[in-house]
């Protein structure tokens, strides 16, 4: 079951790369509407370039968040693997894996462009790296918590962004902490373990919570 | 009170089964058990609830009270569950390995070649007409070792060939020992069917 359900997702990732490539094009041009808006803040190795990058960083997955399920739901797809998947919860967990593959994984990929487009030091990069690596897992878990719930409204984008937002907090205190650590050439282990465990506690809740959603949202249509 | 009963043997019974929507009855007091090897053909004004009765029976609504025993069913909905961007095949392989079943690709092939649309099981399916998607769907009813059928107005879109092949389909499943229940407006030509007629309860007409 799970190498049919995740071939179908690759091929779908492959054939849909604007999934891929507008995300990853939205944080690009924000970053440099940055640079150009406020040249001062984002000076070289300045203390700002770790909060403007995970700030951006969330909206860019909040972007992409809403089109998590929403393929899925227009066609059908999603009431028919609630109905026929041996296993559904398996389903809706390969489902967020991949979209955390398109974004969160490529923004970890581009962040040594981005970074030092923000006035983010080299040295701090590699710190950078790792944080973005162990937060974004929990910004695509805990945020298909908010796609589920709202895949069936029309306009869910809005509500999207209330309902998740405030569950990436900690993400963000804990992620803007290991940039400044590294910029300042600290130890940052304490706080990477923290991130690990935001995102295994989000892991376990996260499928559960989405899929529950999900059921409710394919009841409402 | 509400209970679902999934069986692993092939019938169908509902007990006294009344389903709302919205906080409106749509029907009420159905009482009914199928067999296998029966057909049931659900008729039914618009908003009479065949749609609502048959996500019910599918576990998609939850809105109902009194009892059912159903086996686990395939659904067909107004919502195809093919994705545009794969092909038919691909799709089909989806469906087998939702069901963690092997899929036959032969017999897919053999049985795209029977509805006509061989030469596009490698077309994604967005490029398909509504009722050649349709077509498509028919296919994985076939394949799934599901034996009941919940189809929705399996009819839409398809053309008189293709109508022909539907009810072909649903008569040889039945003659397998399948069940089907089949919302639908226009009669399928398929012996030993049971009719249904949803109307809504008298209290609602009186208003």
């Amino acid at each position: 079951m799970v190498g049919a359900l995740l071939l179908r997702e690759w091929k779908i990732l492959l054939r849909a790369r604007a999934s891929v490539v507008n995300p990853l094009a939205f944080l690009l041009l924000s970053t440099l509407l940055f640079a150009i808006a406020a040249p001062q803040l984002v000076a070289e190795a300045s203390q700002q370039a770790s909060g403007i990058l995970w700030v951006l960083v969330l909206f860019t997955q909040l972007l992409s968040l809403d089109a998590m399920f929403r393929r899925d739901y227009d066609s059908g797809t999603l009431e028919q693997s609630l109905i026929m998947a041996d296993v559904p919860f398996v389903a809706v967990l390969i489902r967020i894996f991949v979209q955390w593959l398109g974004t969160g994984l490529v923004i970890v990929i581009a962040t040594p462009v981005i970074g030092p487009l923000l006035g983010l030091s080299w040295s701090a990069v590699p710190g950078t790296m790792l944080a973005l690596l162990l937060g974004t897992p929990a910004l695509s878990l805990l945020g298909s918590i908010g796609a589920g719930i709202t895949v069936g409204f029309s306009r869910g984008g809005i509500i999207l962004a209330l309902l998740v937002l405030p569950l990436f907090l900690p993400v963000l205190i804990f992620g803007t902490d290991i940039v400044n650590a590294a910029g300042a050439g600290l130890n940052y282990t304490a706080q990477a373990y923290w991130l690990a465990l935001i995102s295994l506690a989000a892991l376990i809740v996260s499928p559960f919570a989405a899929l529950a959603g999900l059921r409710i949202s394919v009841e409402m249509q | 009170m509400q209970t679902h009963t999934v069986t692993d043997s092939l019938k169908l019974q509902f007990d006294s089964l009344a389903c709302q929507r919205d906080g409106r009855v749509l029907f009420a007091e159905l009482n009914l058990a199928l067999e296998a090897g029966t057909c049931l053909e659900l008729l039914g004004a618009n908003g009479a609830g065949k749609s609502t009765l048959l996500r019910t029976l599918a576990g998609l609504h939850s809105q109902y009270q009194g009892s059912f025993v159903s086996p686990l069913a395939v659904y067909q909905g107004h919502r195809l569950g093919l994705d545009e961007l794969l092909t038919p095949i691909e799709n089909l392989a989806w469906f087998a390995g939702l069901e963690s079943c092997p899929f036959d690709h032969p017999r897919a092939l053999m049985l795209a070649a029977r509805l006509g649309i061989l030469a596009l099981a490698h077309t994604p399916c967005g490029k398909l007409s509504a009722g050649q998607q349709r077509r498509v769907a028919m296919i994985r009813w076939v394949l799934s070792p599901r034996k009941v059928w919940l189809l929705d107005e399996p009819l839409t879109a398809l053309d008189t060939n293709a109508q022909g092949w539907l009810n072909e389909i649903i008569a040889e499943h039945c003659l397998a020992g399948g069940l089907v229940v089949c919302a639908t407006h226009t009669d399928l030509s398929v012996p030993h069917k049971t009719i249904l007629n949803l109307r809504p309860p008298l209290e609602q007409v009186a208003w």
